[in-house]
């Protein structure tokens, strides 16, 4: 058989260079080569002046070769020098207050925090790095929450309703996202139809403010992205070996056992590529928060069009891209280990 | 007893089930019921009527006329992205899964999936800077062949008009338009399209190919008369997939897209930005329509596929099961 195997793949593709020639070449012109420049430009000043809007790295000057690197765009993101671009994080340590039993942290190290400074500026894109991890992280987490009940709940229906349901949790991601996220400001609105029915209801007697908050984004976030997680959630879940659960019940586990015990280690794999596929692009999100979040909580990937188009700082816009890919490598890198592994154990 | 999970009757998965379906269908369901008011607030029923989709198809309002531009725009890229990203996804689906490991598979196999994951604001500006890079890479040659002092009559003038006139031609290209987002869409889409074919190659059966070799059918042949029609279902959905994804682009194409082509989504985009209007939930509603008749078609056929598919293989003897089984294990 492995005999066969390899003569089959030997036959089929003699002279296979300019087989693999095409995409190759295609996806080094326009995905690796992209980076590089992104990269280049990111050490570049702006110049108003010219056009592009970037300086050149290298001048030829008096037989000397300069090249200027300027690592100001990544310093600017962190430090701040303009009053206007920062914003003052203020700590008061109020979560060391435990006064309900009788223990007060704070107020017994009061000196030692008054000593250290509580008060931090922080620059607009820490800020809005931080907004968009915080997002992200949690916008997952709901998945998870959600989704995970969901998944199994699928893969533990009958035969015939299982491809039915799985289609009707794909069918959403197949109608523009756009849309989607679209359909929520009609609801989310101070005179959409949520406020509507809870205000005829009687629950609420004046309409809630959710349009423009970070509670859409979520909202967004979630609703938009929540597919992705039920479907590596399902595959994983329906893979599980049913005799190791029915050994367990047999044995007398509870069932809150069965799933810290086997439900759950055993469908990690399938939590980590639906987290990743979550998180990785709720990271960058620029649809959402722009359609249903609020001028005040900008996320990373708006501030990167900002800067791009209203200000015209595309070395800036450059460092923010480097910036975050540098910060998603971890969790791209350990996708693709955890879609490999996958693939071995297949 | 090993094997799938059975079906569990609860109360609870009911509710679970109901509640999540809810979640992802309500949002859809009210755009679409809205889309039939007849009052210029979305939100507030007045009465049913059908005049945002009159507006929609015959009306004059410049917003409707943009989105039918936009349409036809939308439906030429994507069309065109599609058809290429699936030559370009299958061929790079076969180098990452039939070939023996050569020395950059690693990282082709990486560049070949990044599109997929990376966020789409960075993917946009890549593209973007490559574009313009490019832009003035053609520009500057021409500039540079035009500023040349070159002596009348020899023929090395004859060869620089020649080459000057090439170049006058190709400067300032990729102009940022629908060509750029073709180039654009054929990036993203292609790794979409690479994941959907290998997964259904490495879950193909070789015997069969390997059959028609033994048989005496060229490697060529095999691959057109065997290969291809079996890999048919994969590269069909990956053009769907790619399809939609290039129907659906924003962000991506925000960046690389000039003034004048506005797709279907960029005029949704600046339109509902301003709030909600009721000809994009008319729009909005025919959107869902198309999609979900399309993806039931698609679905009913596969699933009736695989029914047979099903029923076939109840009807094996025992033996041939177990050597089903046998073969559909990893070698590895």
């Amino acid at each position: 058989m492995k005999l066969k195997t390899s003569r089959l793949r030997r036959l089929h593709f003699r002279g296979s260079s300019c087989v693999i020639g095409a995409p190759y070449l295609w996806t080094i012109l326009f995905f690796f080569i992209p980076f590089l420049i992104i990269f280049k430009i990111s050490f570049a000043d702006v110049s108003d002046t010219s056009q592009p809007p970037y300086s050149d790295l290298t001048s030829y000057e008096d037989n000397h070769v300069n090249i200027a690197l300027n690592v100001g765009n990544y310093l600017d993101l962190f430090r701040c020098e303009d009053e206007e671009d920062c914003n003052v994080w203020k700590i008061d340590y109020d979560f060391l207050n435990f006064e309900s039993v009788g223990l007060n942290i704070r107020d017994s190290l009061k000196g030692f925090f008054d000593a250290i400074s509580t008060e931090f500026h922080v620059t607009i894109y820490i800020e809005a790095f931080w907004n968009s991890v915080k997002i992200a992280a949690v916008s997952t987490l709901i998945c998870l929450l959600i989704g995970y009940p969901m998944a199994w709940s699928i893969a533990h229906s009958s035969q015939a309703m299982r491809s039915v349901l799985l289609m009707l949790v794909i069918l959403p991601s197949w109608t523009s996202f756009l849309i989607r996220v679209y359909a929520w400001i009609g609801l989310l609105k101070p005179n959409g139809t949520i406020n509507n029915v809870l205000m005829w209801f009687g629950i609420i007697h004046e309409p809630l403010n959710m349009m423009h908050t970070s509670f859409a984004v979520y909202i967004g976030v979630v609703y938009a992205y929540l597919p992705f997680m039920i479907m590596p959630l399902y595959t994983a879940i329906s893979r599980v070996d049913n005799s190791l659960i029915e050994a367990a019940e047999d044995l007398g586990a509870k069932p809150f056992t069965i799933l810290t015990k086997i439900l759950l280690p055993l469908t990690s794999g399938g939590m980590i590529a639906g987290s990743m596929l979550v998180f990785i692009p709720a990271v960058g999100e620029y649809i959402i928060p722009e359609l249903l979040g609020g001028p005040y909580n900008i996320l990373i990937g708006q501030q990167l069009w900002i800067d791009f188009s209203n200000n015209h700082d595309w070395p800036k816009a450059a460092a923010i891209a480097v910036a975050m890919l540098l910060f998603l490598l971890v969790p791209i890198i350990w996708y693709f280990k955890q879609q490999k592994n996958e693939g071995v154990s297949k | 007893m090993s094997g799938p999970a059975p079906e569990v009757k609860s109360v609870w998965r009911l509710i679970v089930l109901a509640l999540g379906f809810f979640f992802l269908y309500m949002p859809i369901i009210v755009l679409i019921v809205y889309s039939f008011n007849d009052s210029q607030l979305v939100t507030v029923w007045s009465k049913f009527s059908l005049r945002w989709y009159k507006e929609l198809f015959v009306g004059v309002q410049q917003q409707s006329e943009a989105i039918r531009s936009g349409v036809l725009l939308s439906l030429t890229i994507g069309f065109f992205s599609a058809s290429f990203a699936v030559v370009l996804g299958t061929i790079s689906a076969f180098v990452l899964t039939r070939f023996d490991s050569f020395r950059t598979k690693t990282l082709f196999s990486f560049l070949t999936t990044a599109p997929m994951v990376l966020p789409d604001v960075i993917i946009g500006l890549a593209l973007m800077l490559l574009f313009v890079a490019l832009e003035n890479m053609t520009g500057g040659l021409y500039d540079w062949l035009n500023g040349m002092k070159v002596e009348e009559g020899t023929l090395w003038s004859g060869i620089h008009s020649a080459l000057t006139y090439c170049a006058s031609k190709i400067a300032g290209w990729p102009e940022k338009g629908a060509f750029t987002i073709w180039l654009a869409m054929v990036t993203l889409t292609s790794a979409y399209v690479s994941v959907v074919v290998r997964t259904r190659l490495q879950e193909m059966d070789n015997s069969i190919e390997e059959a028609a070799m033994d048989l005496g059918a060229t490697p060529l042949k095999t691959f057109f008369v065997i290969t291809i029609p079996s890999l048919f279902p994969a590269i069909l959905s990956g053009w769907l997939l790619a399809f939609t994804i290039s129907m659906d682009d924003v962000v991506i194409t925000q960046f690389v897209s000039g003034p004048g082509a506005k797709t279907l989504p960029i005029v949704v985009f600046s339109s509902v930005r301003r709030g909600v209007s009721p000809t994009i939930n008319a729009l909005a509603s025919i959107i869902v329509l198309v999609v979900s008749v399309c993806t039931f078609i698609v679905w009913y056929t596969m699933h009736r596929k695989d029914k047979k598919r099903q029923r076939e293989y109840g009807m094996m003897s025992v033996r041939q099961k177990a050597e089903r089984e046998k073969s559909d294990t990893p070698k590895a």
